[in-house]
């Protein structure tokens, strides 16, 4: 195999990385701040990308242009619900949340299945099979865009975190959450809009992700699988560790494909899962446990 | 200004409070003498709103705020500097005290705030851009306090904000207090150092398992046998 194979392959890591990071950032913000497991986290991106599907089908619009209005209503669909549902769960045992969480993830799947059913479902854009070539290396369009759009939607969360006050308030309550009480910080308000985030940054995600791959909703526990395996090595509620974990996985999963073969990539993910919870069980961000 | 009657407040099953009523007039540090345990924090929480009481009524300025969410009760005036600092240990100092000013009461505010709060506490100054983690336990102590006051209360709960400082940093903490109280803050004072904070405070109560059992004059009760027995070692 040629060298400039191995650069590809890399590069196509990478770019589906950023995709990868920026579902399971979702995951981590939820848990971060929230301290609630999104267990319907991979169905709320299957929910993403049959939207973006809907709306490619209905006006043509290109799944990674949808991922900026998804973005925003799946944050109207993530507030309403932790307000409305997850909220009398937040001081419930571990159990309970589960439940819950579960129960919402067999809803979205099966109304999925009675609406949509089960066979595969895929978008044909114009530049499907287009490529850049650089340096005799060859780079699918589709992935440099949705890449694009990731890091994009990445950025503002994370500027919006580092500099409004809004965001400065969240990061006090994840910090705090007695001294947030304490200066009158609106608790279950900032808990509100960091489910949305969390569920903003999913329904981006699922949005790209249907410009790039086929679709069914039985995908979903495997998203979920997905955004909590890069999460824990990345280090469960470290936004940093989410997009670091993201590529990793991206880039591992890729590699394996080339070099053994694609049946091979869940294992790959899960391998590095074992050795990063053998070596550092915080993960590779993660703060260790005091 | 504040004023509790008959509160009760349950743990699950286990009382911590009941019937607790006491009155803090304005401008006045009343203080709340007990020992570990006796449910000084619990009295404090349930007043600010982040615990919700059994029975009983909270009055501030004469609104019934009894089981508001804390959030409103802060925007309405009373603050609080609570045991243990709270302060948030990631954050830089100046976000810390940005957090303090965000009540809708203070916000437009902030700026001016801001300066004032370092004018009073300049060691804040130089520690501006380090996270609140990093600052000695005076630092977080006056950064806790710097923090509250942000919010422009009427009122503030201390929770033994000496706890864990030298003597030296002790005394400076009270002397802000009373400097605070000087200039128009009314105070509720729960002190582990009981003589300083019974001398300081022109009324106080003294709390024994989340019962009242003794209040009246400071000065009074420094010199009243039990309390000198029990909380003075004399
Ligand atoms: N979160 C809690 N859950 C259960 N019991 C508590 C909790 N916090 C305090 N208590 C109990 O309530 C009583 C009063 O505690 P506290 O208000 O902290 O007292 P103090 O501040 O006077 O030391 C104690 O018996 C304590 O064990
Ligand atoms: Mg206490």
């Amino acid at each position: 195999m040629s060298f400039s194979l191995y650069v590809e392959v890399l590069i196509q890591g990478v770019l589906s990385g950023l995709v990868y990071g920026l579902m399971a950032l979702g995951l981590s913000v939820i848990f971060g701040v929230v301290r609630v497991v999104n267990f319907a986290h991979g169905e709320f991106a299957v929910l993403a990308m049959y939207c973006a599907f809907v709306l490619f089908g209905l006006a043509g619009v290109d799944p990674i242009i949808a991922s900026i209005p998804l973005a925003i209503a799946f944050f109207v669909l993530g507030y309403a619900m932790q307000r409305g549902m997850v909220q009398p769960f937040v001081t419930r045992p571990q159990h309970e949340q589960f439940i819950l969480l579960v129960g919402v993830a067999l809803v979205i799947t099966n109304g999925l299945l009675l609406v949509f059913g089960p066979e595969s479902k895929h978008v044909d854009l114009p530049y499907s099979f287009d490529s850049y070539t650089v340096a005799g290396v060859l780079i699918d369009k589709v992935r440099v865009y949705g890449a694009a759009a990731a890091l994009a939607v990445t950025a503002a969360l994370f500027a919006f975190f580092r500099f409004t006050s809004t965001g400065t308030a969240i990061r006090a309550s994840a910090d705090n959450l007695t001294g947030a009480a304490v200066v009158g910080l609106d608790v279950k308000r900032l808990y509100a809009i960091s489910f949305g985030l969390g569920l903003a940054c999913v329904g981006a995600a699922g949005s790209i992700m249907m410009a790039l791959t086929d679709m069914t909703p039985m995908l979903a526990p495997s998203l979920t699988l997905l955004a909590f395996t890069i999460v824990i090595v990345g280090g469960l509620g470290s936004m940093t560790g989410a997009l670091a974990g993201g590529l990793l996985i991206g880039v591992a999963e890729a590699v394996a494909s080339l070099v053994v073969s694609p049946a091979i990539k869940s294992m790959v993910s899960f391998g590095l899962l074992v050795l990063v919870l053998a070596l550092r069980p915080q993960g590779l961000f993660g703060k260790a446990e005091s | 200004m504040l004023s509790v009657e008959s509160l009760d407040l349950f743990y699950g099953d286990a009382q911590a409070l009941s019937g607790v009523t006491l009155d803090v007039p304005e401008g006045e540090i009343v203080a709340i003498v007990g020992a570990n345990g006796a449910g000084k924090t619990s009295l404090i929480r349930a007043i600010a709103g982040m615990l919700k009481p059994a029975a009983g009524r909270v009055f501030y300025k004469g609104a019934d705020i009894t089981g508001l969410d804390s959030h409103r009760v802060c925007n309405l005036g009373v603050g609080q500097v609570a045991e243990g600092r709270q302060v948030f240990p990631t954050l830089t100092v100046r976000e810390n005290l940005a957090m303090g000013g965000l009540l809708p009461r203070a916000r437009a505010r902030k700026t001016g705030n801001m300066e004032r709060m370092l004018e009073l506490f300049p060691r804040l100054r130089e520690r501006l851009t380090q996270a609140a983690g990093t600052l000695s336990g005076g630092e977080q102590q006056m950064l806790a306090i710097a923090r509250c006051l942000m919010g422009e209360p009427d009122l503030v709960m201390f929770d033994e904000p000496s706890l864990g400082l030298s003597p030296a940093l002790a005394n400076d903490v009270l002397d802000t207090i009373v400097d605070l109280n000087r200039k128009g803050l009314s105070c509720l004072l729960v002190e582990q150092n009981v003589a300083a904070s019974l001398e300081i405070a022109k009324h106080a109560y003294v709390l024994e398992n989340g019962s009242i059992t003794l209040s009246g004059q400071g000065s009074q009760l420094l010199a009243d046998d039990r309390v000198r027995q029990a909380y003075l070692g004399m």
